[in-house]
């Protein structure tokens, strides 16, 4: 059997009074895009943000349980910025930072100490490609990343996180914004990319991650309800919950 | 009535008032130009005061005024803006924080004489500094210092949360999230704040009475301990100290005095404006 | 690249020191003005009662033996600020509305970069301008042997008031959501109607703001205070008459005292009054202001 690149063990988070995740244990294998689904509220982001210790900003956060990557405890004795690199995040609105085209790219990899302009260059236009977007923004890399489209900026970002080399790409909801063509093109480039990075994949669309992810979890209400095979959550679920929500008899 | 016609009568009478409070500034401003144009020289402005300062230039009241704000500026500046990052970036929102940003905002509206008190009473006296420069600046300095945290925090604020989420998601430590992207970001708000502060020190009289102004003063100070004259304090004692004074080295003291002040000001709301003009969030 | 990461780890441990140092140093700042105001002015009552300092009638502070009595400089700070208010915050208000609600936004940059420059000229040049201008006016159209008045400086301190006031009133109009105006204005109110029953009680408690910390700032103001009401200090009996300042005492005083004498430590004493004074205001109108902004 194949050794998981992350490993979620008897997850629990509180915000202060509200519990906003119950006991979740669950593997996501490399090379896979793992979708979780769930309505408002299921603790589905609280659990990404868990995974790059995101929680960590929120003052009132308290967690028990244990995650791993490549089996080394991330709670441990774990450098939290070297973690975050090794963990990327896409966020749900695009943000570009208030920079040119290029040093929103080239922002991630100056934090870590390159500087020089012929590599920062190379990481750049590899970035961009990798994210789908060079072709469309190779003459304009000077101009404000802000005139970008909500599309392209959303591609912007993953080519940002690319650009310091993660190994893992957390997605929360990336395309909430978007139009469907751009959320074509967002979906195509996260499918491209799986072979070379694992990824999560939160997103309120269930569709969504029918189209793109290998397995899917549901969430609700903190707890994991369930989670397989993509095919097998939307065909046959176990949960009499999961078939309502993908039904859309709630949420 | 009808609505038409009492509409037209609330209006005139809206006008009415905001002439009332914009046309008299311009009046003074006109005035202080007109009388005071006539005495500004090169002489005037680079000589010492002669006879009682009935004549001869106001040398050196322009260099303690630019001593004082150089000084409190040198002060107020990297503290207020450190103080304002470690209580938006770095402290606890607990209730002492609060308490503290509570007294800092009210800190701002203390009135300029009550700081010079506190100048008197802690550097001219507890810290044995006496009447001098370094005492003037460091009033000066803590006066304006609310204010530069206040505005500092307002534009640390006013930087999105999601620009240090991303800073952050892409491993970069707490310090480099602020010097690269929160600093940045804030700079124009930090920048006019701070010199909103700085031109208020400069036109600013009752903090510096006890703690560095001389009455009249023909020399330059030579070391930080000495007291100087300022254009404020100069203006005050032309004014009322001083009798049969030609009224155009008043007028001449007032233009240059208020020609620094909104030179400053001007300053602040250019940068204030291209800002704005790029700011896209 | 270790190393690098260790030097940077380094780097940032003082840099983030040097950060909560500046941060520990503002609050302890604030506390020194506390202490430093307390220290020298609570001393005065050692020699005085605290009732007899702020009800005395006389204020004698160098005759033998010595009357520490604020009353008249209470009162003469009240008159004053009393005048001020009552001519800055009509005409304040109306111009704040004026320039949020009727002016065209051209003109508005205008008038606002008016009131800017009316903050920002520094209180001893209006202070000199009212010496030369006003204050013989008062004298001759009112017949008054001097124009050195209570009346005089109110009418000066009103300037120094109204641009705080116009300009936070400005922004609490400004901040009024447009769909409240959009929903009178469809009911087919006239712009009036709706400014004066929608949007202005709307802001009312950013108006309220406006108007503390214009006060407040009116209270504390001491040059142009100090040139232009006479300086007398005696309980006014009429607004036409010379009074003295809390502030302006203050100002005026503290460079013939002795350092250690009960004189320094009275006007110490009259620091603290002031300072709860406007601490008092100021508190009120941050109240008035985070209510705005629930």
């Amino acid at each position: 059997m194949v050794s998981p690149k992350i490993s979620v063990k008897d997850l629990d988070i509180r915000f202060g009074g509200i519990h906003a995740l119950k006991e979740v244990s669950l593997d996501i294998m490399n090379n896979e895009i793992l979708g979780v689904i769930g309505p408002a509220n299921s603790g589905k982001t609280s659990f990404l943000r868990a995974v790059n210790r995101f929680n960590d900003l929120v003052p009132n956060y308290q967690m028990s349980g244990r995650i791993t990557i490549d089996g080394l405890d991330i709670y441990g004795q774990v450098d939290r910025n070297g973690l975050r690199r090794k963990v990327g995040m896409v966020f749900a609105l695009p943000v570009p930072l208030p920079l040119s085209i290029f040093d929103n790219i080239a922002y991630g990899p100056q934090l870590h100490g390159i500087s020089s302009r012929k590599k920062l260059c190379e990481i750049v236009e590899k970035a961009l490609k990798a994210a789908f977007l060079w072709d469309e923004v190779k003459d304009r890399l000077k101009k404000p990343a802000h005139n970008l489209s909500g599309g392209q900026q959303q591609r912007l970002c993953i080519a940002r996180t690319l650009a310091v080399e993660p190994e893992v790409i957390l997605f929360d909801e990336p395309c909430s914004g978007l139009d469907p063509i751009s959320t074509a093109k967002v979906e195509e480039a996260m499918l491209q990319l799986k072979s070379r990075y694992t990824i999560v994949l939160v997103t309120n669309n269930t569709k969504q991650a029918a189209r793109v992810s290998d397995r899917t979890a549901f969430f609700l209400m903190g707890e994991l309800v369930e989670i397989d095979k993509t095919d097998k959550i939307f065909t046959a679920p176990a949960d009499t919950r999961t078939s309502d929500y993908i039904e859309g008899r709630f949420g | 009535m009808n609505p038409r016609l009492t509409q037209r009568i609330a209006f005139a009478i809206l006008l009415i008032c905001t002439l009332i409070v914009i046309v008299p500034v311009l009046l003074i401003v006109a005035m202080i130009i007109k009388n005071g144009a006539g005495a500004i020289s090169w002489e005037f402005l680079t000589t010492m005061p002669r006879a009682g300062m009935k004549e001869g230039g106001i040398f050196p009241a322009i260099v303690g005024t630019l001593y004082l704000v150089f000084g409190a500026v040198l002060f107020a500046l990297p503290l207020g803006v450190f103080a304002s990052v470690y209580l938006t970036e770095y402290a606890r929102d607990n209730y002492f924080t609060r308490l503290v940003k509570l007294a800092i905002v009210n800190l701002a509206g203390v009135p300029s004489v009550i700081y010079g008190l506190f100048g008197l009473g802690l550097f001219v006296t507890f810290l044995h500094f006496g009447t001098s420069i370094i005492s003037g600046s460091l009033t000066l300095g803590i006066m304006i210092l609310p204010v530069i945290i206040t505005a500092s925090r307002e534009a640390l604020d006013s930087v999105p949360r999601s620009f240090r989420e991303v800073s952050l998601s892409l491993g970069g430590s707490k310090w480099q999230t602020i010097k690269r992207v929160v600093i940045p970001n804030a700079l124009p708000g930090i920048l006019t704040g701070t010199v909103l502060g700085v031109s208020r020190a400069a036109g600013e009289t009752a903090p510096i009475l006890f703690t560095v102004a001389a009455f009249y003063l023909p020399r330059l100070p030579n070391s930080p301990f000495d007291q100087v004259m300022a254009l404020p304090y100069h203006l005050y004692v032309l004014s009322t100290q001083v009798p049969n004074v030609k009224s155009s080295i008043t007028y001449g003291t007032a233009l240059v005095l208020i020609t620094i002040v909104l030179l400053m000001n001007l300053f602040a709301i250019i940068i204030r404006s291209r800002f704005r003009r790029r700011k896209r969030w | 690249m270790t190393r690098d990461k260790r030097n940077q780890r380094i780097r940032e441990f003082f840099i983030e020191k040097t950060i909560s140092a500046s941060g520990i140093a503002s609050v302890v700042i604030v506390v020194l003005i506390f202490v430093f105001l307390l220290k020298d002015g609570l001393s005065l009552f050692k020699i005085e009662s605290i009732q007899d300092f702020l009800s005395g009638k006389l204020w004698y502070p160098i005759s033998d033996p010595p009357k520490f009595g604020i009353l008249p400089l209470i009162l003469g700070s009240i008159v004053v600020t009393a005048g001020a208010t009552a001519i800055s915050v009509p005409i304040g208000v109306a111009s704040a509305i004026y320039i949020a609600e009727v002016s065209s936004p051209r003109i508005k940059e205008y008038l606002k970069a008016g009131v800017e420059l009316l903050a920002a000229i520094p209180s001893v040049v209006l202070g000199f301008i009212g010496v030369v201008t006003l204050v013989p006016f008062v004298k001759q159209f009112f017949n008054l042997p001097t124009g050195l008045t209570a009346f005089s400086g109110s009418i000066m301190l009103a300037f120094m008031a109204m641009p705080t006031i116009v300009s936070i009133a400005e922004d609490a109009l400004t901040a009024v959501p447009r769909s409240y105006r959009e929903g009178a204005l469809a009911l087919g109110a006239t712009k009036w109607q709706t400014i004066y029953k929608v949007t202005v009680p709307s802001a009312a408690s950013g108006i309220v703001a406006a108007v503390m910390l214009g006060v407040g700032r009116v209270i504390g103001e001491t040059m142009a205070v100090m040139m232009i009401t006479g300086n007398a200090a005696v309980i006014p009996k009429s607004i036409f008459q010379p009074v003295r300042t809390l502030t302006a005492t203050i100002a005026a005083e503290m460079g013939e005292t002795v350092r250690g004498s009960d004189h320094f430590y009275a006007l110490f004493a009259i620091g603290i009054v002031l300072f709860l004074i406007t601490f008092f205001i100021n508190m009120i109108a941050d109240l008035y202001l985070h209510r705005e902004k629930r």
